[in-house]
């Protein structure tokens, strides 16, 4: 058990910010909201929905970063982020206006053996914009972007967020967003005491 | 239908452009091959009795060293965690995999297979059974090839421990591949072997993607 007790949940347009120490379960949160780990547990709901009852519905509306960039050296820069739209049955691929969004136009052909560390986040990030969804879980999006990628990140948070879309963070550093919620994970660790009930996510 | 196609595209590039991963796989079945008229000797006669065995024997150790290619580079970068949110369920990710490691190791194999038999000797109609084997078995090669590689996420070794695990797995397809073209030679019928080759393929193809998915499943959480 990680934490326990946890009841949070997003409204449409609203972003969550986990915090707390290394090992606190930022990253198995975001694991678990994105069905990748199963809870001991509690449940996740979306409005009044069980993700459980059709987990496949769910998933078709979230986008996972995690500390894995999924990055192969050999595709370019614009394969990897087309292939991927595909893999999600993305109707009408937002490939162009991804690269765009995150700087990347003038390296779409490029292998991605190439790529710097910054560039790889860059690419890992422009996968949000390639194929919508409106729920994104970041874990640590900032990690090696430098100024102007993050100027980008928070721009596509924005719009993202204007457009009625969710987005939860983990995150250790202050990150400029407008009306986040913010969310310890500290006082939920198992062990520490908590209240005694399921933990809940909700959307 | 376009996540499949895309997914399969995607493992297509890869094998083609990952170092020639095609040309490795393909150069060990047939030095494997070559080995073994060296070993027993050049006589025709001996060559032609046991040379269906070794050209199915030289296509199963290069079908298991092509394994660790199906999921262990997507399960280390991170991929196959973005594969698990795609349109496909995981058991469809599995059989797409499959496909695209059929059309990269098996079809490949199946296709130089008759320049092999004519290495250790086969008559026409013997390399024609041998070929014909090969396109039948060598899809169920992949496929339950997919759920010990699934399985061996995250061992240790996964190389060699895949390779003890899949190799009893593969006894029905090497027993009726070689056996179709050792019943050709003595006249005896090839059919029912081909037909029970043919029966692995069809049941390994609805289970082995539903089995990988379940390992692969337990390999994320």
């Amino acid at each position: 058990m990680v934490f326990v007790g946890l009841d949070v949940g997003v409204p449409a347009g609203g972003a969550l910010v986990l915090t707390g120490p290394n090992g606190s379960g930022k990253s198995s949160l975001l694991r678990l909201l994105a069905l990748l780990l199963l809870p001991a547990a509690g449940e996740i709901r979306w409005g009044p929905l069980r993700v459980a009852d059709d987990p496949a519905e769910y998933r078709r509306r979230l986008h996972y970063a995690g500390h894995l960039d999924a990055i192969k050296p050999s595709l370019a820069v614009e394969e990897t982020l087309a292939l991927w739209a595909a893999t999600r049955d993305a109707t009408q691929p937002h490939v162009e206006a991804a690269l765009a969004a995150f700087g990347l136009d003038g390296l779409r052909d490029l292998p991605c053996r190439w790529l710097s560390a910054g560039q790889r986040r860059r690419l890992a990030l422009a996968r949000l914009l390639a194929a919508p969804a409106p729920l994104w879980l970041l874990d640590e999006p900032t990690a090696s972007l430098d100024a102007d990628g993050e100027a980008r990140l928070m721009a596509a948070l924005a719009a993202h967020r204007a457009e009625g879309g969710r987005v939860v963070i983990a995150t250790h550093q202050r990150l400029a967003l407008p009306d986040a919620a913010a969310l310890s994970l500290e006082p939920f660790a198992a062990g520490a005491a908590a209240a005694p009930s399921d933990p809940v996510a909700g959307f | 239908m376009r996540a499949y196609a895309g997914l399969f595209r995607r493992e297509l590039l890869l094998a083609v452009r990952q170092g020639g991963e095609i040309g490795l796989v393909l150069g060990f079945f047939v030095l494997a091959v070559v080995l073994f008229p060296l070993g027993v000797g050049p006589e025709a006669e001996v060559l032609r009795r046991i040379g269906a065995g070794i050209v199915w024997v030289a296509a199963l150790l290069a079908a298991v060293l092509s394994l660790d290619r199906l999921f262990a580079a997507d399960y280390a970068d991170g991929t196959l965690d973005l594969l698990a949110l795609s349109a496909m369920p995981l058991e469809g990710v599995a059989a797409a995999k499959c496909a695209a490691h059929w059309a990269t190791t098996g079809l490949p194999l199946t296709l130089i297979s008759p320049c092999l038999a004519a290495l250790v000797d086969l008559e026409a109609q013997a390399t024609v059974l041998l070929a014909l084997g090969l396109l039948i078995g060598t899809p169920a090669l992949s496929l339950l090839g997919a759920i010990v590689a699934a399985l061996t996420l995250g061992a240790r070794r996964p190389g060699i421990l895949s390779s003890l695990l899949v190799l009893p797995l593969y006894l029905p397809v090497l027993i009726f591949g070689a056996g179709a073209v050792e019943a050709g030679i003595a006249g005896t019928g090839a059919r029912p072997h081909l037909l029970l080759l043919g029966a692995v393929t069809v049941a390994a193809l609805p289970l082995a993607p539903v089995a990988a998915a379940a390992a692969l499943r337990q390999a994320l959480d």
